[in-house]
């Protein structure tokens, strides 16, 4: 059952500097009795604490059942280890190196509870030093549930794992504590190739502002965050930005600064900004602001429309509040509670608002997608900090607008450039230093971008390159300590912290994996698992020119405009074309920020339906359909752990698996007559559309293939869930369906079925 | 008839150019131009009426493409004048309430003949039978290759299931229907049972519908056994030939002792029935004998949750409040309760190795819905394009689901309380599974949508009528065309390519909401945006004509190494000689 990566786990490494383990802790360690079984440990790990024996409920039988083993707390994770002798797993394809089905990452742990008796208790800080549950209760942030029961364990080690796991869990800790850093200390061979764009240097903002043909000003003066340190050492702003601006935008810390986005072919751009304070007679921001917006009008034709996120999207206390609601019916304790939230679960589900606000925000991306592709106008989006929903807007618009950004590699520099170097603030937002005075700011602002991007990937699937299970994997990895991308607030944050952290000042920072390095926590057949078997690649014409690792932007205009022949409408986006013309007469701006009148739903109607009705390319503009049915819950994110849901024998996986045993078979074919000497198309037939499978050079899917041709035995929450000695037994509802007896005046419910009847219901 | 209009189209190059195709046998019985379409997708659009006896068309060529609407006028439950406002001259307006969830409305001007004559013909000709009119399928010309009508074949599917055996045997006691007027004339029955004892069993049953196999498990020989409900009533009553019967089915199964009987209905409903002179099977008369209600209600909740289901997705949705109007009608609930009740009896089969009883009332409505599902679950032959036919031949049409009442062809009264909508629940049951279960099926969703279009449509004879009697009688299979001669004279177009045959193999649907969802590709068709892109489907079939193709290549090489001057094959594309408007 467990199954653990073994990189490095022969020798516990010695930790250099542990601060943070109490004496006591320590102690523990050493007086850790023979027979508890440790897991294999990663470099710089360290326990904590452990306890045996401690009986884990196994979910996955329809009894409640459960296995006794070690509970162990480590600078990593907590982890359960079964006294039963355990038989490597062999068929389970997809396998995380780092962490295995039983280890809880620590900053995965969402909430804990205690169960007393019958009750449970939400665990919130420390606890009376002689009282610990008979039972400890873990919410994942992947949605994982662990059940453990403390009953059978000596007291004094029960206490001691009890308190072990909320300390570290719970209580607030500080930075250089986070994993990572004792891992990367201790893991010298790391330093690797990627083939993401990482826009860390000016070289990669260069070729970015090539590839999409973009006219605008790269700043380097921020190199060691001289200018702002909010701001990341280079961006990139319009071209009519000057030196002098930068001097009154420090006033502001960087604030109000446009940094380029993405251009559109036709030369217009995306623009995003923090919001300035506007003060009433304030002339210096309002003549600052002014100066802003008349630049990134110039950027081209001098137009622009601002569009202030905080004011039409939701706020990220709403964010948080509608995800925390909508989780809760995904972490299941028991059968019992899974049958009764299958009543009205539709409803439950809407009432949370989470997949409303998904709809928003693809809602808005197309409002500006519209305003980029059909009107060719400069679009400016801001909110407060300018690093949350406009990272949001902003991806997902290029993701749109823009094919590259939709294979793999594509979607992880879009990652780099939006979230990580436009300074998403990760860590207070997952607030992963459980800083109770930092618990207000968080807002799962990421995960609503992957939710977008799901929804994106549903309903155009031969689009994407990746998979679903690359993005639930992503959405996992924002919680395992180990990896540097999702850990900081800046980039000041991140460059300060690994030069600081570095062991060998002499030899630079601290390198710490990137999440983007998959072999660290998959190997090569799990990474398959990332690539959509569907995905159409675009056909290459000319065959000679060498694959770029960057792709150029496609040109091909897939929308030609007259399409639209739609009146040049109002949006609700403010036409700055009037304002900008008295800002030239000196008047002022305030007025710009006032929020929209028009009505935001229905005005991209007709953009929508234009494209519609054009035939579907899949490397042109993608637009997101939005009216109720097409907005979905992400299966496999959410309903993966639940046993009561696993379809033995079904879900999208017998697809999967059927496609790339077809891919195997046409390769083969392929290949046979490329060894014949022939060119398979001589006449009567054009060249096939290319598939990943026979194109792809690096990622082959012949081997998933082999894997999957059992099909019929794996699961619907494959491939997270492995292949089991399921008993074949049917999940029976146990629910009363009480919901059925409703209130009808006209008690059809009681009426015969027969013919003889006469019963007019008209 | 057809001569009046001639001058017409001959007149008016616009209403030649929109008028409509037909069908073999079918012809014109009224035309209109300058009639306004009231879309609620795209705004009002003006064009030409065109009324046949089988179908409603409207095309405007004032659109680029131009813009067609085509309705069969079976699928219209009820034709409403109303008033129209705000469209100009165009004051009298039409509404055309449809079965297949749409309501289609037009506005033309006052007192105009052409016009009061449309909605006179489309009146008797969507009610041919209440204007003494026959219904389409009498008139449709098409032949195909294929004969739908002898897709089933009862003796053939009873042997394939290896019957007769010692057990069981095949009874001819109803081939003249009287025994049972509403069964089929072939029936599996317990071979030791005389033929006077299933006349005093079928005297016990409700519409005399005794029980009889329909399905045997090929390795336990536990057995599905359908039938009408025991006529107890108040008092108890008991019929010791219905007993001992029950009793040879448990004997005739030796690896369980025992039999389980599912009543399909609400049990509060089951006790009201007893009083009305119906019931159920009282356990301490039928000893081993296992009662469960699976508490599925009538079909009148089933019709009033389909009506509150069509006003939700049609013509406008309320995104916001989408999934909480679907909660309110009820319909995946009611889907959950079949599942779950289907699954429970395949269960009780498999692993309990037990015969199950299946009845409601009268034993035609949920009871065809549960067994029908449960086999579906255990005998992958039915999850072929083939076998599903089988299936709906042998569980709906031969066992007697009422499909002339439940569906009202060419009724106009909308309002009776028999129509109810029992097939597209059982048909959205499958395509629940076939969601759950991509490769496990070899039809497609078109096959689904295709079958329940024609549920109404009156184009083919196969659900036609009350019973296999009633089809007999009016010559049915001589006279009219198979649903599946259409289906089976282009398998391409209905076959999943992702099909992968596994025999033997058992499939559980997860009967929770979770795994539940509305099939919006059937009941949101109308919405334009609900349109699907290409679906991913597509990819997969390039793929299979890809592997085709270069399997011919390999072929072509491996036999001829030198030659390169290989025939092209030159496909042969079948028209389809109409298709559903999905």
């Amino acid at each position: 059952m467990l199954s653990l990566g073994s990189s490095g786990g022969k020798q516990p490494a010695k930790p250099s500097f542990v601060s943070y383990v109490t004496p006591e802790e320590i102690n523990s360690e050493k007086e850790s009795p023979k027979k508890e079984k440790l897991p294999a440990l990663l470099p710089g790990e360290v326990v904590f604490c452990s306890a045996n024996p401690v009986l884990k409920y196994t979910q996955d039988e329809f009894s409640q059942r459960g296995v006794f083993g070690t509970l162990v707390c480590t600078n990593f994770r907590i982890s359960f280890v079964s006294d039963e002798a355990q038989t490597e797993d062999t068929s389970q394809h997809f396998k995380n190196k780092l962490y295995g089905q039983n280890d809880i990452p620590l900053m995965c742990v969402d909430h804990i509870y205690g169960g007393y008796d019958d009750k449970k208790k939400l665990i919130t800080g420390p606890q009376l030093k002689n009282k610990y549950p008979s039972k400890i209760i873990i919410h994942c942030k992947d949605l994982r549930v662990f059940q453990y029961c403390l009953t059978f364990t000596d007291e004094k080690d029960a206490k001691k794992i009890f308190q072990g796991i909320v300390h570290h869990c719970l209580e607030s800790k500080s930075l250089k504590c986070v994993f990572a850093f004792s891992y990367s200390a201790n893991n010298a061979e790391m330093q690797r190739k990627w083939r993401t764009v990482m826009f860390d240097s000016t070289d990669d903002w260069v070729q970015e502002m090539k590839r999409t043909k973009g006219n605008c000003r790269l700043v380097t003066e921020n190199q060691a965050f001289e200018l702002f340190q909010r701001l990341p050492q280079y961006f990139i702003v319009p071209a009519a930005v000057t030196d002098e601006d930068f001097q009154t935008a420090k006033k502001f810390s960087g604030k109000g600064l446009p940094i380029w986005c993405w251009s559109h072919h036709s030369g217009c751009a995306l623009f995003k900004t923090a919001t300035v304070p506007l003060m009433q007679e304030d002339t210096v921001s309002q003549n600052y602001m002014d100066r802003m917006l008349n630049a990134v009008a110039q950027n081209h034709l001098y137009s622009v429309k601002t569009e202030d996120l905080g004011d039409t999207l939701p706020s990220l206390q709403e964010v948080q509040l509608s995800y925390s609601k909508f989780k809760q019916f995904f972490l299941i304790d028991n059968s019992t509670d899974f049958w009764v939230s299958d009543v009205k679960w539709f409803s439950s589900l809407e009432n949370t608002g989470w997949l409303d606000i998904i709809r928003q925000c693809l809602q808005k991306a197309l409002e500006v997608v519209e305003c980029l592709e059909k009107e060719n106008t400069n679009v400016l989006i801001m909110e407060e900090e300018g690093s949350d929903l406009c990272c949001v807007i902003s991806s997902l618009v290029q993701l749109m607008l823009d094919p590259f950004y939709r294979t793999l590699t594509g979607l992880q520099s879009l990652i780099q450039k939006e979230w990580v170097t436009g300074g998403h603030n990760f860590q207070d937002r997952c607030n992963h230093l459980h800083h109770k005075d930092k618990e207000h700011l968080q807002a799962p602002v990421f995960l609503l971008f992957l939710e977008c991007v799901w929804q994106l990937l549903q309903q155009h699937s031969p689009a994407f390159q990746f998979s679903e299970t690359y993005l639930t994997v992503l959405s996992d990895s924002v919680h395992v300590p180990v990896f540097s991308t999702f850990l900081f607030n800046s980039i000041q944050q991140r460059v300060s912290m690994l030069t600081a952290e570095s062991p060998h000042t002499q030899r630079g920072p601290l390198s710490c994996p990137t999440v983007w390095d998959w072999s660290v926590q998959f190997d090569c057949r799990s990474q398959e698992f990332f690539i959509n078997p569907v995905y159409t690649e675009k056909l290459r014409v000319d065959k000679t020119t060498k694959k770029s690792h960057r792709p150029k932007h496609t040109r091909q205009l897939s929308l030609p405009s007259s399409a639209f022949k739609t009146p040049p409408k109002k949006g609700f986006f403010k036409e700055e074309t009037d304002s900008l013309k008295k800002m030239l007469r000196g008047k002022r701006l305030s007025r710009w920020m006032l929020s929209p009148d028009a009505s935001p739903q229905g005005s991209s109607r007709e953009f929508y339906e234009a494209w519609q009705r054009r035939p579907l390319d899949y490397h042109g503009v993608l637009l997101p359909q939005l009216e109720g049915p097409a907005v979905r819950v992400w299966m496999q994110r959410y309903l993966r752990w639940i046993p009561e849901v696993q379809i033995f024998g079904g879900g999208a996986v017998a697809l999967t698996s059927r496609l790339a045993e077809l891919q195997g078979e046409v390769q083969d074919l392929l290949r046979r007559l490329e060894r014949q000497g022939r060119g398979p198309y001589l006449h009567d037939r054009p060249p096939p559309p290319p598939y990943p499978a026979a194109t792809s050079p690096t990622l082959q899917l012949t081997s998933q293939s082999h894997l999957l041709r059992s099909s019929v035995r794996l699961s619907s929450s494959f491939p997270f869930i492995s292949v089991r000695n399921w008993s074949f037994k049917p999940v029976i509802p146990t629910s009363v369906p009480q919901g059925l007896s409703f209130t009808d005046p006209d008690n059809i419910a009681d009426k015969e079925d027969e013919y003889s009847e006469t019963i007019s219901l008209v | 008839m057809a001569r009046d209009y001639k001058a017409l189209r001959d007149g008016n190059k616009q209403a030649q150019l929109e008028e409509a195709p037909r069908i073999p046998g079918e012809s014109i019985k009224a035309i209109a131009k300058d009639v306004m379409y009231i879309c609620p997708f795209s705004g009002a659009v003006s064009g030409t009426l065109t009324i046949t006896d089988y179908k409603l068309f409207f095309k405007s060529l004032a659109r680029d493409p131009p813009f067609i609407l085509d309705v069969n006028l079976g699928a219209i439950s009820r034709l409403e004048t109303i008033g129209v406002q705000n469209h100009g001259e165009n004051t009298r307006g039409l509404e055309i309430v449809c079965k297949d969830l749409r309501n289609p409305r037009f506005a033309y001007k006052k007192e105009e003949q052409s016009k009061l004559q449309i909605l006179e013909m489309l009146t008797r000709y969507a009610f041919p039978l209440s204007h003494d009119l026959p219904l389409f399928a009498f008139l449709y010309q098409e032949k195909f290759p294929e004969d739908g009508w002898k897709v089933y074949d009862p003796t053939a599917e009873y042997k394939r299931q290896g019957l007769p055996n010692e057990s069981w045997v095949i009874s001819k006691v109803n081939s003249s229907y009287e025994v049972c007027d509403t069964y089929p004339a072939l029936l599996v029955v317990p071979s030791s049972i005389s033929d006077d004892d299933l006349k005093k069993v079928a005297s016990f049953r409700a519409k005399r519908r005794i029980p009889v196999l329909s399905w045997i498990h090929p390795e336990s020989q536990a057995a599905i056994i359908r039938c009408g409900q025991p006529q107890v009533g108040p008092s108890d009553r008991r019929c010791k030939e219905d007993e001992r019967y029950l009793q040879t089915i448990l004997d005739a199964n030796a690896q369980s002792h025992k039999l389980t009987i599912f009543d399909a209905r609400q049990s509060s409903v089951a006790d009201t029935n007893k009083a009305k002179d119906g019931g159920y099977e009282s356990e301490s008369f039928y000893p081993n004998v296992e009662l469960n209600f699976l508490e599925i209600p009538n079909i009148h909740v089933m019709r009033e949750s389909l009506r509150k289901l069509k006003e939700v997705v049609y013509p406008a949705i309320d995104e916001a409040h989408w999934l909480t109007a679907v909660d309110a009608t009820h319909w995946l609930e009611y889907i959950r309760l079949l599942l779950a009740g289907a699954v429970r009896i395949a269960d009780r089969l498999e692993s309990g190795k037990t015969s199950a009883v299946v009845h409601c009332s009268d034993g035609w409505d949920r009871t065809a819905q549960l067994t029908s599902l449960a086999m579906l679950m255990l005998d992958s032959h039915y999850r072929t394009l083939r076998g599903f036919q089988v299936l709906i031949e042998k569980e709906w049409l031969s066992f007697g689901h009422r499909f002339a009442s439940r569906v009202g062809h060419g009724d106009q009264n909308h309002a009776n309380s028999e129509r109810s909508p029992l097939f597209v629940q059982f048909m959205d049951c499958v395509w629940q599974m076939t969601k759950q279960f991509p490769s496990a099926f070899e039809f497609n969703e078109l096959f689904l949508i295709t079958v329940l279009d024609h549920l109404y449509s009156c184009l083919f004879g196969t659900f036609l009528y009350n019973s296999e009697l009633e089809r007999m009688l009016k010559e049915v299979p001589t006279k009219t065309v198979s649903l599946w001669s259409y289906i089976n004279s282009q398998v391409e177009e209905f076959t999943n390519p992702f099909y992968v045959a596994y025999e033997h193999h058992v499939l559980y649907p997860l009967a929770s909401t979770r795994h539940l969802e509305l099939w919006v590709n059937y009941y949101v068709r109308w919405n334009p945006r609900m349109r699907p892109q290409v679906p991913v489907h597509q990819s997969l079939k390039e793929l299979l004509l890809l592997r085709v193709e270069l399997e011919r290549r390999v072929e072509e090489l491996r036999r001829d190494a030198s030659s390169s001057s290989a025939q092209p094959s030159s496909a042969t594309h079948t028209t389809a000689p109409m298709h559903t408007t999905v």
